[in-house]
């Protein structure tokens, strides 16, 4: 049975209570992009800045519970000042361990992402997860996991929209 | 009162409903999201797996042993149903799907046929979204305005400009008891005021006819829908109730089998009320579930359920205060007798997802989120609420259970 602990690890209390990169960038010249949960009215405003292809800022708005908000918060540490090709693929493999389907490979989970790890070395978007690894036990929680994709899935809709632009 | 006062709820009663027995996460299960589904007692259950068993077969127009035997049972539920609420006939009562169906039935059919641009319906904003978003879709096709009664900051309806919202307009639409507050609405009121203006009152009462004796008279409601699985009953059947010279001046809902007398290729002419709105083959189970679910509850004397929510919503007011003071706050009417057993409430600044997490782990299973009443929230400048409900099975025990789990929520979320 999973417990309370899978779900509420340290760390994302941690972004929750003291969430990183918190507020809103001027539009423009920062591009803006929303999250919207409609089965619980969760949201999550991006507003982030481009030079070039790499994302050099990055603020987050909007209200919700305490996975969505530290999920969103643990992206924003994660993704600034990286390129869209490395945010998609840490998309891919944050979203690869939010997958049920992956888990049920895996048993637990961890063994099929840390297998893949093994196989493609170390830079497989699974390794370079570091602190959002600690969102994995929301998959227990399945219905968690659209909490903790929200913030991504807005960014990965706000990135396209970018290059779409371009 | 419609239905008699039987003898006081008691620990038995919980005992009735055999789900009540199971655990959670190796808690005892407790129970309070009854405004979502209630339990089904033992008695329904049974009703239903015996039709399955002994008499199965298709409604109306079979001959044969069985056949006739699930037409009985399904009209002795109409019957029952309509003497539950009071109704003057037992033709009155038209089966549906569910409260959402039947409150489309009611904006499609009589809204369809009666309302045009230079019309108005006046609604609430503590409606539920089932008697919201039909009148959306409707006017969007037909242009009429949408009018709404607000509320007070503690959740009753304001009701200063009622006069001035209703001139003009056709229909009052309005629930009887908020699925989020607990409010009771002075509905004998609002309708007296819809009628002396020209219009007609259609009441949601999905979170009145499970908990207070209800009788559509006494109401002065026009139409009042409700639904099957939050009275005890199963899912999958609602009710319609309207008067008869509506029903019968209103065109058909849905097209198919049973709605009709006779059908040729050049059209077809609509069955008598309530058969007109009942096209195929109804949730017979189903209806044969929510009969015995009415005559379990009469057994028990609505009476006697609303007392017992009364006593227990009072407890549950005190219990949270009590215990946990300025964290909790519990919106809606404050006096026990004012509102129903829906007890929304914000603690700390947990979001009430997060609530409801940490409630589960102690088996307390309780509801978060904007409860289908968006335009609600908004006026309560929430996103989302956490909420517990109680029926006839709950008692202080459960309540106790809840307040003593959001200790938990506290202690994780802290600061």
């Amino acid at each position: 049975m999973a417990g309370l602990e899978d779900l509420y690890r340290e760390i994302i209390l941690d972004h929750y209570r003291n969430p990183r990169n918190r507020g809103e960038l001027e539009c423009p010249p920062a591009r803006r992009s929303e999250g919207f949960n409609p089965l619980c009215g969760d949201e999550v405003v991006l507003t982030f800045e481009m030079d070039g292809d790499i994302v050099t800022d990055l603020r987050v708005g909007g209200y919700g519970c305490s996975i969505s908000q530290a999920s969103a918060s643990m992206m924003s540490a994660a993704v600034i000042g990286k390129t869209i090709d490395e945010i998609r693929d840490l998309t891919r493999s944050f979203k690869a361990m939010m997958s049920i389907h992956e888990e049920s490979i895996g048993g637990d989970g961890s063994e099929a992402l840390d297998g893949a790890g093994e196989s493609d070395g170390s830079t497989d978007g699974a390794l370079r997860l570091g602190d959002l690894e600690a969102l994995r036990g929301v998959v227990k929680f399945p219905v968690r996991i659209k909490c903790a994709t929200l913030g991504w899935n807005a960014l990965a809709t706000g990135l396209d929209e970018t290059v779409e632009a371009s | 009162m419609s239905a008699g006062a039987g003898p006081e709820i008691d620990g038995a009663v919980k005992a009735q409903f055999p789900l009540l027995e199971r655990s959670v996460h190796g808690r005892p299960i407790v129970y309070l999201d009854s405004a979502a589904s209630s339990q089904k007692p033992a008695a329904v259950l049974d009703a239903m797996d015996d039709y399955y068993r002994t008499v199965n077969a298709n409604v109306h127009r079979g001959a044969y042993e069985i056949a006739a035997a699930a037409t009985e049972q399904m009209e002795q539920a109409r019957t029952d149903v309509a003497r539950f609420i009071s109704a003057p006939s037992a033709d009155e009562i038209v089966f549906t799907k569910n409260a959402t169906e039947a409150m489309n039935l009611v904006a499609r059919s009589w809204g369809g046929s009666n309302l045009g641009p230079a019309d108005a319906i006046v609604l609430t904003e503590m409606e539920h979204h089932a008697n919201i978003v039909p009148w959306h879709i409707l006017a969007a096709e037909r242009g009429f305005e949408i009018r709404w009664i607000p509320i007070t900051h503690d959740g009753c309806l304001d009701l200063t400009h009622l006069d001035r919202l209703l001139d003009g307009a056709k229909l009052l639409s309005v629930t009887a008891m908020s699925n989020v507050l607990g409010t009771l609405n002075p509905i004998p009121r609002l309708a007296a005021a819809a009628h002396d203006a020209g219009a007609l009152l259609s009441v949601d009462a999905s979170q009145y006819v499970p908990h207070l004796p209800t009788d559509v008279g006494e109401l002065g409601a026009d139409f009042m829908v409700f639904t099957g699985h939050k009275m005890c009953g199963p899912t999958g059947v609602g009710v319609l109730w309207a008067r008869m010279e509506l029903l019968d001046a209103m065109p058909p809902f849905l097209g198919g089998g049973e709605m009709i007398l006779d059908v040729t290729k050049d059209g077809f002419r609509p069955n008598t009320v309530p058969h007109k709105f009942e096209a195929g083959t109804p949730p017979i189970a189903e209806i044969v579930g929510l009969g015995a679910a009415v005559r379990y509850l009469e057994g028990l004397g609505m009476d006697a359920v609303r007392a017992h929510e009364v006593s227990l919503t009072g407890y549950a007011l005190r219990t949270l205060t009590d215990r946990h003071g300025d964290d909790i706050t519990v919106h809606g009417p404050s006096e026990p007798a004012q509102r129903g057993g829906v007890l929304s409430f914000v603690y700390r600044d947990v979001h009430p997802h997060d609530i409801s997490q940490v409630l589960d782990q102690s088996g307390v299973c309780v509801r978060a989120g904007h409860h289908c009443a968006k335009p609600l929230m908004r006026c309560l400048g929430v996103s989302a609420t956490t909420r517990a409900s109680l029926y006839v099975y709950n008692d202080t025990s459960d309540v106790d259970s809840l307040a003593e789990a959001l200790d938990e929520v506290g202690a994780l979320f802290g600061h």
